[in-house]
């Protein structure tokens, strides 16, 4: 275990593991994705209610999965670096933090396009939007925080300090942006309760959640691996990599 | 040789106690603040013009004013507390007063605390005094005023205290003002929520102790949380530069 650990934190073990596992990464992902998102959208029965609209679930629904899940994952990062200062763990939080914030932007732009149909209008403020369109200022802080510190230790230890001031403030805000909601205007649609899914529609969707998982575990490799290059430039190891792949 | 140092660290820190050395900074803070009288007036007139604006900007009428007054004050105060905490360490870090802060014995999230309290008296408290008047100019009844300015004086200490880490996270980068709005607008949303909710239900004539409760809980958060993040933050920003 302990062996294990010690091991994560060198940049070159990782690049090997990482090269192992990604083309299982890619496969899966893509396999499951395409399998459940082909499955939903053309071969699920219709909602009797939303028609057609409904559909964008699909994707929908496994963004903001991933949108929620990488800023815990960030924040758990954080903790590694700066208690025990492991270079991957701010090569992750670095690599990822794009990722996220691409998906929370797709997480409400295939909302508004949803809503547009649905509840005729692209936005309104309700307190799951607007806890979303909340993270996405999140996730632009720490990408803004990053790219103005040059020097690359303190970078990573000031962004870890902002993420874990950030995952700190994220249940207060939901729960005061809730609080808001159900002060101002009393709800006219409720997101949270959802009809019961038939198993048509539930098992697609399942699928699609664990594909765009996968992927954005190749993802988050690739990345990774870029910024250790980029990062380790001057060490033997990559040296010796960039020549044979030269040859 | 090395058996004296022990001794010495000792010395100094039984001379001067922990809330002795955090009473000369807040006071020291206090005395610079009022030798730069136009950085204390700064906030106050920023907060005015904010609020002017908005009259001027959206409409003058007594409704939409006495229907959003209590939020624009409080969009205000929030903005002139933003745009005032680049003062809070930047000065003592151009001078190196903020390197002997930190080489001091007491633990340096006390001394910040200090300097965050500081802010709060020289930014916080005066913009909650300037506030009944600009209300009485938005049109607010007595009742919400007062609800106003008790939000205000709950909730402006915990914009400081945010508002510490950010200012500790972008000290000496570039751009560092824009970067600090970034960084901490997305937190001050709870507290704006509150604040201005708190005013909503008093005018309906709701009980406010829960609410105010719930901000004094912000508060007491904020005071035992924040110092700590913006003590690691300032010492980040000082081993980079």
């Amino acid at each position: 275990m302990w062996q294990f650990f010690h091991k994560l934190g060198s940049p070159k073990w990782f690049f090997g593991i990482a090269n192992r596992f990604m083309p299982w990464l890619l496969a899966g992902g893509l396999i499951l994705l395409v399998a459940g998102l082909v499955w939903g959208l053309a071969f699920a029965p219709k909602d009797y209610l939303q028609g057609n609209s409904y559909r964008i679930i699909f994707i929908h629904v496994p963004s903001a999965f991933l949108a929620q899940s990488i800023y815990i994952m960030m924040a758990s990062a954080a903790v590694v670096t700066l208690v025990w200062r492991m270079k991957l763990a701010d090569v992750f939080v670095k690599s990822v933090a794009p990722v996220g914030l691409l998906f929370t932007f797709l997480a409400l732009f295939t909302g508004a396009v949803w809503g547009k149909p649905t509840w005729g209008t692209w936005w309104v403020w309700d307190a799951r939007l607007t806890s979303m369109l909340i993270l996405l200022f999140l996730y632009g802080g720490v990408i803004a925080l990053d790219r103005s510190i040059n020097d690359e230790k303190s970078a990573a230890r000031a962004v870890a300090v902002l993420v874990l001031v950030g995952v700190v403030n994220i249940p207060i805000i939901k729960y005061s942006v809730n609080w808001w909601n159900t002060l101002h205007q009393p709800a006219t649609f409720k997101l949270t309760e959802k009809p019961a899914m038939a198993m048509e529609m539930w098992v697609p969707l399942l699928l699609s959640v664990l594909g765009l998982y996968l992927l954005f575990g190749w993802l988050a490799c690739l990345r990774m691996k870029t910024e250790i290059l980029v990062r380790e430039r001057r060490t033997r190891w990559v040296k010796e990599l960039v020549l044979a792949g030269r040859k | 040789m090395n058996a004296n140092v022990p001794v010495k660290v000792k010395a100094v820190s039984a001379s001067v106690g922990v809330s002795q050395a955090m009473v000369s900074v807040f006071l020291r803070d206090v005395r610079v603040a009022f030798r730069q009288k136009q950085d204390l007036l700064n906030p106050l007139l920023f907060f005015t013009m904010v609020v002017t604006l908005f009259p001027l900007g959206v409409s003058p009428e007594v409704a939409f004013l006495k229907q959003s007054g209590a939020g624009i004050l409080w969009v205000a105060a929030l903005l002139s507390v933003l745009l005032s905490l680049d003062h809070l360490f930047r000065h003592d870090f151009d001078d190196g007063t903020l390197e002997q802060l930190m080489l001091q014995p007491q633990p340096l999230f006390l001394l910040v605390l200090a300097k965050t309290l500081a802010h709060w008296i020289l930014t916080g408290l005066p913009l909650v005094l300037l506030t009944p008047v600009l209300g009485l100019m938005l049109h607010l009844d007595g009742n919400s005023v007062a609800t106003l300015c008790l939000t205000l004086l709950i909730g402006t200490p915990v914009l400081s205290l945010i508002g510490s880490i950010g200012a500790a996270l972008t000290l000496g980068l570039r751009s560092a003002g824009v970067l600090l709005s970034l960084l901490i607008i997305p937190l001050y949303i709870p507290v704006l929520i509150f604040g201005t909710g708190t005013v909503a239900a008093a005018a309906e004539g709701a009980q406010v102790s829960g609410y105010l409760a719930l901000m004094g809980a912000f508060l007491v958060l904020a005071l035992t949380l924040a110092p700590f993040a913006s003590a690691a933050a300032l010492r980040i920003s000082l081993s980079n530069s």
